[in-house]
């Protein structure tokens, strides 16, 4: 009885039709954002005051509207060395992660693999992957595969440590209620431990969304004549700042993007809260 | 002479749901293991309604989870309706309800009830109860595709018992169902068991730690002892059913609640 109301509300507003509805999720939305917006506007216009009342040389700190202007100027120079970056980042996300959920469920369902294997992991992790640029770039060549690679492994190793915790998440009295119903280590993997990995194994995929970018622009600055990485190099080599810092903004938008991208899969596919039972 | 007892042990066997026999649990290795139950015997009856109590550590929960083939037996034997626990496993004679409901939480409850009926080895021809009767018979029709966080803790043990008894068990197996809910929803759920039982004629096996829950519910008390865990009574209680919450405050229900109550301090 006491859901009776709202959901006669939601019905009306249904009926009303949905565009009603849209214009207040949008404008609730602004609405919401409406402090974080105002504050980042405020920051750009001090920074624009600054440069232009102390007037700081361009090469060294160019201001807001530089930047905007550098970004008319080289939209060219800008989209070709995007895409390149973009397909690093996407390709070592998807690979890092793939290797580092197959391992995460060998690991949890052989624990010897786990103790052989888990040091490996930690050793690789606690090499500075900038570190690890110009050995790759020696072993593998100087092409696309180096920056996959080293956006892969900054990937890696969240997913694992995640995965392996979410897998083992089930409670004990699931898992005997499973045994009880006779279920095989099958239905167990698909029905109970993989599900109830997700939400762990999607915060881990938020983390790599935005460091695979990062895993792809560190590779670029070894030696490379394209993707955003070898874009930095070049601009601040030549004392091009206005570009340097659009370089930047176009790099900093990607991980926004591919981070809200694992956002809206996640509250799409984990659409349960855990429950507490005491 | 022989064989008529022969005959009458056979139809004791045959009209006892539980079976355990000069049962001993030993946890861990010889020298530094523990025994959790030492020479337990006893027999429970066919479709009768048994409540375990005991103090800590006197292996009630171990002998649930005994007959439930959850636990190794190191001795003695335990048989359901006359087969190994691990046969009655397979079979799906028995169903058990934990402390916590144990939901998935990305089902929905229908989905939630009809688990049993996705894992495990089907028996072809095996009849099984429609999930959605069920909701309605724990009292929570219309919430078929609520999600369990939606759910009180109360609801949400409803749920399990629904879920536990959509194979058509022929024994239910309880450690402590309501043990975390608060003591209205607890008296509330306790009528509504016996109830049920009363229905559906299933054997229940019902582990607690309240005196007065214990004998509200029991047919029967087992009262165990710890250290070792062993039995200390089996006992009638002669209350008539259908027993009413209201029972609770009559001299004879305050008279077994005594007398148990004298027992525990005594184990």
């Amino acid at each position: 009885m006491a859901n009776a109301l709202p959901s006669q509300a939601e019905g009306r507003a249904l009926t009303d039709g949905s565009r009603f509805r849209m214009l207040d999720t949008i404008a609730g939305a602004l609405l919401r954002h409406l402090p974080a917006t105002l504050a980042i506007l405020g920051c750009i216009l001090l920074w624009q005051l600054v440069v232009w009342g102390f007037s700081v040389p361009t090469f060294m700190a160019p201001g807001p509207v530089d930047v905007i202007k550098a970004f008319g100027e080289n939209a060219g120079v800008l989209w070709t060395n995007f895409w390149p970056t973009l397909m690093e980042a996407v390709l070592g996300f998807i690979f890092g992660n793939v290797i580092a959920v197959l391992l995460a469920v060998w690991f949890v369902y052989s624990p010897l693999a786990e103790r052989a294997f888990y040091p490996i992991a930690v050793i690789i992790k606690s090499i500075p992957i900038i570190a690890l640029a110009p050995i790759l770039v020696l072993l593998v060549g100087n092409g696309i595969a180096p920056k996959i690679i080293i956006a892969g492994l900054i990937c890696f190793f969240p997913t694992l440590v995640n995965m392996v915790q979410g897998l083992k998440s089930a409670s004990p009295a699931m898992l005997d209620l499973m045994r009880i119903l006779s279920a095989s280590n099958s239905e167990i993997f698909w029905k109970v431990r993989l599900p109830g990995s997700l939400p762990f194994l999607f915060a881990a995929l938020k983390i790599a969304a935005t460091s695979s970018v990062m895993g792809a622009i560190v590779a670029e600055w070894i030696g490379s004549s394209y993707g955003l990485g070898a874009l930095i190099i070049e601009a601040t080599y030549n004392f091009r700042s206005p570009l340097l810092y659009a370089t930047v903004v176009i790099a900093a938008s990607l991980a926004v993007v591919l981070f809200f991208a694992v956002s809206y899969a996640e509250s799409k596919i984990v659409r349960w809260k855990p429950t507490t039972d005491h | 002479m022989l064989e008529t007892l022969n005959r009458a042990s056979q139809a004791q066997a045959g009209n006892s749901a539980v079976s355990v026999k000069n049962l001993h649990i030993r946890f861990g290795a010889d020298d530094s293991g523990f025994t959790a139950l030492s020479d337990v015997s006893v027999e429970i009856p066919a479709g009768s309604l048994v409540t375990m109590l005991g103090p800590s550590g006197c292996g009630k929960s171990t002998l649930l989870r005994t007959v439930a083939d959850l636990v190794h037996i190191t001795d003695g034997s335990v048989s359901v309706h006359g087969q190994t626990p691990r046969k009655a496993r397979e079979g799906r004679d028995f169903a058990f309800v934990f402390q916590e409901a144990t939901l998935l939480p990305w089902r929905n409850v229908i989905d939630n009830v009809r688990l049993p009926l996705l894992v495990g080895k089907r028996e072809a021809g095996a009849t099984y109860a429609d999930p959605e009767e069920l909701l309605a018979l724990v009292g929570l029709k219309g919430r078929e595709k609520a999600m369990p966080h939606e759910l009180s803790g109360g609801q949400r043990q409803r749920v399990a018992i629904a879920r536990a008894l959509v194979t058509r068990p022929r024994i239910l197996l309880m450690d402590e169902p309501f043990g975390a809910l608060d003591e209205i929803t607890r008296d509330k759920l306790n009528e509504e068991l016996l109830r049920l039982w009363q229905e559906t004629g299933t054997t229940i096996l019902f582990v607690t730690h309240s005196i007065p829950e214990a004998v509200f519910l029991g047919q029967h008390v087992l009262m165990l002892a710890a250290h070792p865990g062993r039995v200390k009574e089996f006992m009638k209680v002669d209350l008539p059913y259908p027993r009413s919450l209201a029972m609770r405050d009559t001299v004879e229900f305050i008279q077994v609640t005594a007398h148990l109550r004298k027992l525990l301090g005594e184990c």
